[in-house]
C-alpha cells in the first residue's frame, strides 16, 4: 500500500509544475492590462504607467517573472494581491475554510441522499420510484444554480421564514474564528444558539451546492447497481436465500461503489465551480467569489496562487479517491 | 454564599440586558468587500464607504447630501492672494481612536496632516511603499505636481504650498485620499514591524471605531464616544457584505438589514410600492455619453454631430436601459453639481430634422461604428443594449451602425487613439464635486489622446475652463462654467445620454439617511427608531 501511495505521490510533481505554468500563462493570455483595468475610466499617465510597470515587475522578461513566481512557490511565497496588498496565502486561508465547510456539507448531503436514491431506483427498475427519482435527478442536474438559489431564498427564507437569507452566522453573535469552520468555532465560542445559527445558515447553500452532485451520484449509483445486479454472484446470493437488503446493500453496493467514488472525486471540481455562484448569492465568504473577482481585476498573484492552491486541493482529493479504490478493491492496490 | 452569587449574576444579567436594549445597531448590507481600510491606497467607493466615511476625517468635508465643502479637521483656511498658498487652522482637542495595539498619547495635530500627505508624495517616507502603495487617487488628481511643499507653521497650523493656482484644491482635500491618519500610530506600527496595520486595523478620528473585519463577510464598527461632532446615534454599525442585489432585497424584507444600496432596476417599482420599505433616490454625480471622434470626418463637423444627436431617442434609452433609474442628460455635468446650466435647451429628438441636416451637410450613406463598453457602470448599466437602440435610431436617418466591443482594459486604451474609428460609449463619475473634474478632465485640450475621448480641443471652451481653474471666487467660476456649457452644447462633441439615479432602499425605521451625490454611503447622523 505504501509503495502504491508513493507512486501516486510521484505523479504529483509534474502535475504541480504543469499547474504553475498554466496558472501563470492563463491570466497573462487574457486580454487586458492589470494597470489599465485598475485605473479604470480615470486612466493613467504614461509616466505613471511606466512607474507601475516597474513596481509590479512587468518590465522583466516573462521567463524571469515565471522563474520568480516558481521560486516563490517553492519557498511558500505566493506573492501579494495587487488589489488588497495582502499576501495571497493569508487571503486564501482566511477564505478557504468557508468553501471547504460548505463543500463538505454539500457532499455529505449529496452522498447521503444520492446513494440511497440510486440504490432504490435500481432495485425498483422501471417502476414508479425509479422514474420519479430519476426525473427529479434530471431536473436537479439541469437547474441553473442562481435560479435554484433565488427560488429557495424567496420561498424558504422569504415566504416561510424558515432559514436566514444569506451569510454564515447571525450578526447577533460575535466571536473569534480560530479554525475558520463556523460549525466548530460556534461550538468553541460557547455562545448559546451560535451553533444552531451556523447550521441554519448552512441549510440553503448546502442544498443548492449539493443538488447537482446529488443528481449525478444518484444516476451513477443506479446504473452501476443495475450492472452489478445482473451479475451471476448476485443471482447466487439471492438463490442462497440471503435477505434482499443484504444482497443489495452489501454484495451489490460495494462493487457498484467504484464508479460512484470516481464520480464523487470528480464532483469536487464541480463543487468548486458551483461554489462561485453559490457563494456570491449566499454572501458566503469563500474562495469562489474571490477567484472570480481577481480574474476580472487581473490580479495576477491571486489568480496564480489561488489556482495553484485549488489544483493542489483537487489533487489531494483525487489521491484520496485513488487510495479509497485500493481500500475497496484490493485488486487495484496489488496491481 | 449561593444566594449572593445568584443575586450578583442576576444584577449583572439585568445590567447587560438594559445596555443591550439601549444599544442601537444598524445593519447595512453592502454590495462588496473593501479592498483594505486605508482610503489613500484605493479608488473604489465600496472601500471608501468602509473607511473614509466611517473611520476617518479630512481637513475639509463634503456636507452630506451636497458637494459643498465644509470645515472638517481644519476649522478654517485661507488662500494667499496669488492662490499659491493655502493655510489651514486645525481643530484642537480631536482624539484619535485606540485599539489593542495602540493608545494615542496626544490629540490630532499638524504632524498627522503632514504624515498623511508625505507618505503619498515623498519616496523617502518609510510608508511610501508600504502595502504596495500606488496612491492612485493622489497621483490621478495631479497632487505630486501640484503640491510643492507642506509646512508646519505651528502645532495647529499647516500651509500647503502649490506650484500653480488651482481653485479645485479645497474640494480635492475633501476626497478619500486626503483622509487624516495618525502619525503616532504609524510610528508605533513601524517600530513594531507591522506597518501594514494602517491598512488592516485603521485608526482615525472619524465617527466610528473599527472593531473587526471578517473577510468578505462582516465589518463591525462602534460609535466613537469622543467624536468632535458629537457621538453618532447608532452605537454599533455592521456592514453585512451581500454582493447579490436580489439577496440584498430579500434580506431587507426579512429584517436582516436596515439599509441596502443598488437595488435591481427591475425591482425598483415593486420596492417603491412596498409599505415595509422606504426608498430614497437622487441623481448621481455622473454622466454617460457617446463621444464622437472629432478629429475624423465627417464627425469633425459640428453640424453632423448635432444632427446625429437629434436622431437619438434618449427617452427610450432611459426607459429600456435604465428601466427608469436614470435621467436624460443635456449637459456634460450632472444637475446636482454647482454651475449646472439649466437654461440650456437639449437637442430635440427629431429624426426628420436630423436627416435634413445630414443631407444639407452632404452626408450620404454614412457608416459608423459605435463602441459598446463590456462592463456595467452606474452611468451605463447596459452599453450593448444602448448601442443597439442607437443603431436603430441612426438607421432611421440613413446612418448604418456597426457595434464593436473589446475587453475593458483594451477598450479604455484603444478608445484613446486619435485616429479611432467610431464613437465611444463611456461615462464619468465625479470625484470631488468640482466642475473642473468633469469639464477639464473629459473635454479639455490637455486631455486629448487621453480621457478626452472626443479628441475635442476647442479654444473658446478651453480658455473658459482654464480661467475657471485659477479663479478662487465661486460666483465668477460658476459664470465661466455656465458659459463653457453653452459652447459645449453648440459644438456637440458628445451626445450626452444620461445621469443615473441612485436608489437606496431601507427599513422605515431608519431616520435621517441622506443620499450623498458623491456616491458614498454615510451613516453619521443616521438614527434608527426604537
Amino acid at each position: 500500500m505504501l509503495k502504491y501511495l508513493f507512486s501516486r505521490l510521484l505523479t504529483f510533481l509534474p502535475t504541480f509544475f504543469g499547474v504553475t505554468l498554466i496558472a501563470f500563462s492563463f491570466i497573462r493570455l487574457l486580454p487586458g492590462d492589470p494597470i489599465i483595468v485598475m485605473a479604470g475610466e480615470r486612466g493613467v499617465s504614461p509616466e505613471r504607467y511606466a512607474e507601475l510597470v516597474k513596481q509590479f515587475g512587468f518590465d522583466r522578461p516573462l521567463i524571469t517573472q515565471y522563474g520568480d513566481y516558481l521560486w516563490g512557490v517553492v519557498h511558500g511565497n505566493l506573492g501579494q494581491s495587487f488589489v488588497t496588498k495582502k499576501p495571497v496565502w493569508d487571503e486564501f486561508f482566511a477564505l478557504f475554510p468557508a468553501t471547504l465547510e460548505l463543500s463538505l456539507c454539500a457532499m455529505i448531503f449529496a452522498v447521503a441522499l444520492g446513494l440511497p436514491a440510486g440504490v432504490i431506483a435500481a432495485v425498483n427498475r422501471g417502476k414508479f420510484f425509479d422514474r420519479a427519482l430519476m426525473s427529479t435527478a434530471l431536473v436537479g442536474y439541469s437547474m441553473p444554480i442562481f435560479w435554484w438559489a433565488l427560488l429557495l431564498i424567496i420561498v424558504v427564507s422569504g415566504w416561510l421564514g424558515l432559514t436566514p437569507v444569506s451569510g454564515r452566522m447571525s450578526l447577533m453573535f460575535y466571536f473569534d474564528t480560530p479554525t475558520g469552520f463556523m460549525l466548530i468555532d460556534s461550538l468553541l465560542s460557547g455562545q448559546k444558539g451560535a451553533f444552531w445559527s451556523a447550521v441554519h445558515h448552512l441549510i440553503l447553500p448546502t442544498i443548492v451546492l449539493g443538488t447537482i452532485p446529488l443528481a449525478v451520484i444518484a444516476r451513477q449509483t443506479r446504473s452501476a447497481m443495475l450492472e452489478v445486479l445482473s451479475e451471476d454472484y448476485i443471482r447466487t446470493a439471492r438463490a442462497k436465500g440471503l435477505a434482499p437488503a443484504r444482497v443489495n446493500g452489501v454484495h451489490a453496493l460495494r462493487n457498484a461503489l467504484i464508479p460512484v467514488i470516481t464520480v464523487i472525486g470528480l464532483s469536487v471540481g464541480t463543487l468548486l465551480a458551483g461554489a462561485i455562484l453559490t457563494e456570491t448569492i449566499f454572501s458566503w465568504p469563500g474562495i469562489g467569489k474571490w477567484m472570480v473577482d481577481s480574474i476580472f481585476r487581473r490580479d495576477y498573484p491571486v489568480v496564480q496562487g489561488g489556482l495553484l492552491l485549488i489544483a493542489v486541493m483537487v489533487m489531494i482529493v483525487n489521491l484520496t479517491v485513488d487510495v479509497l479504490y485500493g481500500y475497496i478493491n484490493p485488486k487495484i492496490r496489488k496491481r | 454564599m449561593n444566594f449572593k452569587r445568584t443575586l450578583t449574576a442576576a444584577l449583572l444579567l439585568s445590567a447587560m440586558g438594559v445596555s443591550a436594549a439601549a444599544a442601537k445597531t444598524l445593519v447595512y448590507c453592502s454590495e462588496g468587500s473593501p479592498e483594505g481600510f486605508d482610503p489613500a491606497l484605493y479608488t473604489s467607493g465600496t472601500t471608501f464607504d468602509a473607511s473614509e466615511h466611517t473611520v476617518f476625517d479630512k481637513l475639509v468635508l463634503f456636507k452630506t447630501g451636497t458637494t459643498e465643502v465644509i470645515p472638517g479637521l481644519a476649522e478654517s483656511w485661507e488662500a494667499s492672494a496669488d492662490g499659491l498658498e493655502y493655510t489651514f487652522h486645525l481643530r484642537k482637542g480631536v482624539k484619535f481612536h485606540s485599539n489593542d495595539m495602540f493608545t494615542p498619547s496626544r490629540d490630532f495635530n499638524a504632524d498627522d496632516v503632514i504624515f498623511s500627505f508625505d507618505r503619498q508624495r515623498l519616496d523617502s517616507n518609510p510608508y511610501h511603499t508600504v502595502s504596495g502603495g500606488t496612491w492612485e487617487y493622489f497621483n490621478g488628481m495631479s497632487m505630486p505636481d501640484l503640491i510643492k511643499d507642506i509646512v508646519k507653521v505651528d502645532d495647529y497650523t499647516v500651509k500647503f504650498v502649490l506650484s500653480r493656482p488651482e481653485a479645485p484644491m479645497i474640494s480635492d482635500l475633501a476626497m478619500a485620499f486626503a483622509s487624516i491618519q495618525s502619525a503616532e500610530y504609524a510610528d508605533a506600527m513601524l517600530a513594531a514591524g507591522t506597518p501594514e496595520m494602517l491598512n488592516q486595523a485603521p485608526i482615525g478620528t472619524g465617527p466610528y471605531i473599527f472593531v473587526a473585519y471578517q473577510k468578505d463577510a462582516v465589518i463591525r464598527y462602534k460609535a466613537n464616544p469622543d467624536y468632535w461632532r458629537g457621538k453618532a446615534a447608532i452605537d454599533d454599525l455592521v456592514f453585512a457584505i451581500t454582493p447579490d442585489a436580489s439577496v440584498r432585497e430579500q434580506k431587507l424584507k426579512a429584517g436582516e438589514c436596515h439599509v441596502i444600496p443598488y437595488p435591481n432596476p427591475a425591482d425598483i417599482a415593486a420596492l417603491k410600492a412596498d409599505p415595509a420599505v422606504k426608498m430614497m433616490e437622487q441623481e448621481g454625480l455622473n454622466v454617460g455619453y457617446l463621444a464622437y471622434n472629432t478629429k475624423v470626418a465627417p464627425f469633425d463637423n459640428a453640424k453632423v454631430r448635432k444632427a446625429l444627436n437629434m436622431a437619438i431617442d434618449k427617452k427610450a434609452i432611459i426607459d429600456v436601459v435604465f428601466q427608469g433609474s436614470g435621467a436624460v442628460a443635456k449637459n456634460p455635468i450632472p444637475p446636482t453639481m454647482w454651475s449646472y446650466n439649466n437654461a440650456i435647451v437639449d437637442d430635440p429628438y427629431d429624426p426628420e430634422a436630423s436627416k435634413a441636416m445630414l443631407e444639407a451637410e452632404g452626408v450620404k450613406d454614412l457608416s459608423m461604428k459605435i463602441w459598446a463598453m463590456p462592463v456595467q457602470r452606474p452611468y451605463n448599466p447596459n452599453a450593448r443594449r444602448m448601442a443597439e437602440l442607437m443603431q436603430a435610431d441612426f438607421a432611421k436617418v440613413g446612418v448604418k451602425v456597426e457595434i464593436v466591443s473589446y475587453e475593458w482594459g483594451e477598450y479604455l486604451e484603444r478608445s484613446k487613439a486619435l485616429d479611432r474609428d467610431g464613437a465611444v460609449l463611456l461615462g464619468w463619475t465625479g470625484d470631488n464635486g468640482d466642475p473642473d473634474n468633469f469639464l477639464a478632465v473629459l473635454l479639455g485640450c490637455d486631455s486629448v489622446g487621453g480621457s478626452n475621448r472626443a479628441q475635442w480641443c476647442n479654444k473658446e471652451f478651453n480658455d473658459l475652463i482654464q480661467k475657471a481653474k485659477v479663479v478662487s471666487d465661486i460666483g465668477e467660476r460658476t459664470k465661466l462654467y455656465e458659459e463653457a456649457q453653452v459652447v459645449f452644447k453648440r459644438e456637440a462633441p458628445w451626445a450626452t445620454i444620461a445621469h443615473s439615479v441612485v436608489f437606496m432602499a431601507m427599513s422605515p425605521k431608519v431616520e435621517n439617511y441622506i443620499v450623498h451625490p458623491l456616491g458614498g454611503h454615510i451613516f453619521y447622523g443616521v438614527d434608527i427608531a426604537e
